[in-house]
């Protein structure tokens, strides 16, 4: 299992657009990819999910990936994280 | 309405319409109250759901294939984010447990998951995620609509002339509109990028949105022109304004006529160079449309759709009944294939590449096709099949070298092969072509020509792979433009060397439809354009009212220039 934390400083959190680049990206990997906020932790497949985590500019959230190709996922999702959310 | 008349929106879909108020309230789809009362009844009840899921993801995905829609790429994103929502696992499982533990019916299932969604977005103090809740709502719609097959989603007829005021309109009111008698319609809310602009657009009919609460006091009955350019709306006008609209109207009229009294008009040039303008469809239904606009023939039928909106490849007699439709609607004219373009950022759901850093150039088109030839042969048999119907011809996209288009050929070779064996017809000298959209391809387009029987130039990867740009980065796609001089070459390149093989090139990307591109294609000597459906008329235009000869003189003028600036500045000097 592999757990990280992220903190969002995208201006308007993460929003629509990220989350279906997010949902797309984890998509084909096999573990089983949750997203956290606070208490709150969603399997990270559904955008309704996603977005009713409510994460904004500021909010930190941890990624937690457990399954066969866990270290493939976790390496796209920091490239997702570092890369695209920062500079939306 | 009493004292003031007139009221301000966004104008999102441009034209003039004058006609009487209707005011549509949205029948709230109530809830039913059926329980559903056995097991079998109720599997079946979430079979009902998934499969209007299905299809209204299928929708969805229409919309976002249709280029003649000209989606730009935020309105990519919202279409990205509503397929999202309809196909969101966390929804599906609500439902079905409605149905399961709750007895409810698909329709009263959705109508509470939808609800208590859009509730909770609604709840949300950030701004953004509230205005999600419309998002939800439309798409909960869409399955209700979808569940419920065969009911028209508007009761009313409506009378000619009719303005239709509304709420808001879902996209998928706005594709079933009865554009004889809807001329025109404002909605209270609703914005640039809705699906509803898009398509309103896409359909020609005038339209304004988020006119705020003002629109909602218009009176049925209530004489109404709408502006759908300058986003205004004026009710129960005087005779004055009515007659300036009305000389605007018939001016706009005129300008649209004379765009459909070219249709017939072969697209000949004052000098009599005759040019082939075609158009980029996804499916047989399109070629109507294709037809209506004066097209000659597909330069491009994408076979995406075929392959999208499913959990498996579709089977080599699904895929065969798809081209044979095409083949058989487009009675002879001619239909380039374009075999299966996925990878990248088109990914099917039941084919699972993994992400990669750099998808543009990664495993994608040609290339998974030679890799994984199980898909390739399939959709090839299925094509050479359907080819006995029509005119067909094959094009592979993303050639990047000469091997390439020999292993293709050979597939084909050898499904002729094993169709010739099995006694099966198709049409044996069934041409192929390939697209030139990767730099590489361009500057070997003397050795490809002797490969092929035509190019087809696809600039918007030609663009974006000459450039090193990528145009949905807001950051650099400003840099993104076909008037490049590097990409100029590239173009006039591609053209001269497969005109030395006489090998005849078409150009299937946004730049056919450009009007400030048409002259100086012309002058490359480009045989065909092809385009939306919508965009033939207006290149046509041009096409019929300019020589070659001047076409040529812009076209060696512009190669003589040294930024594109100069160049579009230039152009539209040029163009009449």
């Amino acid at each position: 299992m592999i757990s990280k934390d992220y903190t969002i400083l995208s201006p308007q959190g993460i929003h629509a657009r990220p989350a279906t680049a997010l949902l797309k990206l984890t998509r084909h990997f096999k573990s089983t990819i949750c997203l956290q906020k606070d208490e709150r932790l969603v399997p990270l497949r559904s955008m309704l999910n996603i977005l009713a985590l409510a994460i904004q500019c500021g909010d930190t959230i941890s990624v937690i990936i457990d399954g066969e190709d866990e270290s493939e996922a976790a390496l796209s999702i920091d490239n997702f994280f570092n890369d695209l959310l920062k500079h939306q | 309405m009493d004292g003031k008349n007139m009221i301000k929106g966004t104008g999102v879909s441009p034209g003039i319409s004058i006609g009487i108020a209707h005011i549509l309230k949205k029948d709230d789809d109530g809830l039913s109250g059926i329980i559903i009362q056995t097991n079998e009844a109720r599997e079946l009840e979430i079979e009902k759901f998934n499969q209007a899921v299905v299809s209204a993801i299928r929708e969805v995905e229409t919309i976002r294939l249709n280029t003649s829609f000209d989606l730009k790429p935020e309105d990519m994103d919202i279409l990205d984010t509503q397929i999202e929502f309809l196909g969101d696992p966390q929804i599906a499982e609500d439902v079905h447990e409605k149905i399961r533990n709750h007895f409810r019916s698909a329709h009263d299932a959705v109508i509470e998951v939808i609800d208590a969604a859009v509730e909770m977005f609604r709840n949300m103090d950030d701004k953004y995620l509230s205005a999600r809740a419309a998002d939800l709502r439309d798409i909960g719609n869409r399955i209700l609509r979808n569940l419920n097959t065969g009911r028209a989603s508007f009761g009313p007829d409506f009378g000619e002339n009719t303005i239709l005021i509304a709420e808001d309109l879902a996209p998928s009111d706005t594709i079933t509109l009865d554009t004889t008698r809807v001329v025109g319609f404002a909605t209270r809310l609703g914005g640039r990028t809705s699906h509803t602009a898009i398509i309103a657009k896409a359909k020609g009919i005038p339209a304004v949105v988020a006119c705020g609460s003002e629109l909602l006091n218009i009176r049925i009955g209530e004489t109404v022109i709408l502006d759908g350019t300058t986003g205004e709306l004026i009710i129960n006008p005087g005779s004055e304004i009515m007659g300036v609209y009305k000389a605007k109207q018939v001016n706009i009229l005129n300008e649209k006529a004379l765009l459909r009294s070219l249709k017939d008009l072969p697209a000949v040039t004052t000098d009599g160079h005759r040019f082939k303008l075609y158009a980029n469809i996804s499916n047989a239904a399109e070629l109507e449309q294709v037809f209506e606009n004066g097209g000659e023939g597909v330069g491009l039928l994408r076979t995406e759709m075929l392959f999208m909106g499913r959990d498996s490849f579709p089977s080599e007699e699904e895929q065969f009944n798809f081209y044979k439709q095409v083949a058989i609607k487009s009675k002879n004219r001619p239909v380039i294939i374009r075999t299966l373009d996925i990878g990248g950022d088109k990914q099917l759901p039941y084919f699972g590449i993994p992400p990669e850093n750099n998808p543009f150039m990664g495993y994608r088109a040609i290339r998974i096709c030679l890799d994984q030839q199980e898909i390739f042969f399939t959709q090839l048999r299925a094509i050479l099949r359907a080819s006995v119907f029509g005119n067909l011809k094959i094009m592979f996209p993303m050639i990047s070298n000469l091997s390439e288009v020999k292993q293709a050929k050979e597939c084909v070779n050898e499904v002729k092969l094993e169709l010739k064996n099995a006694g099966i017809d198709f049409d044996r000298s069934i041409e192929l072509g390939i697209m030139i959209e990767i730099p590489s391809a361009a500057l070997i387009a003397d050795i490809l020509a002797r490969e092929v029987d035509f190019f087809s130039i696809g600039t918007n990867d030609l663009c974006q792979y000459t450039l090193a740009v990528d145009r949905m980065n807001g950051k650099v796609s400003a840099l993104y433009t076909h008037f490049n001089p590097g990409v100029l070459r590239l173009i006039s390149y591609v053209i001269e060397q497969a005109h030395k093989q006489n090998k005849p090139v078409g150009l299937c990307g946004e730049m056919a439809s450009d009007p400030l591109a048409a002259l100086l294609l012309m002058g490359m000597g480009l045989d065909e354009f092809s385009m939306s459906p919508r965009s033939i008329p207006s290149i046509k235009n041009i096409l019929v009212k300019n020589s070659l000869a001047k076409a040529r003189e812009v076209f060696k003028t512009v190669m003589e220039m040294d930024d594109p600036e100069t160049i579009i500045n230039y152009l539209e000097e040029v163009i009449i």
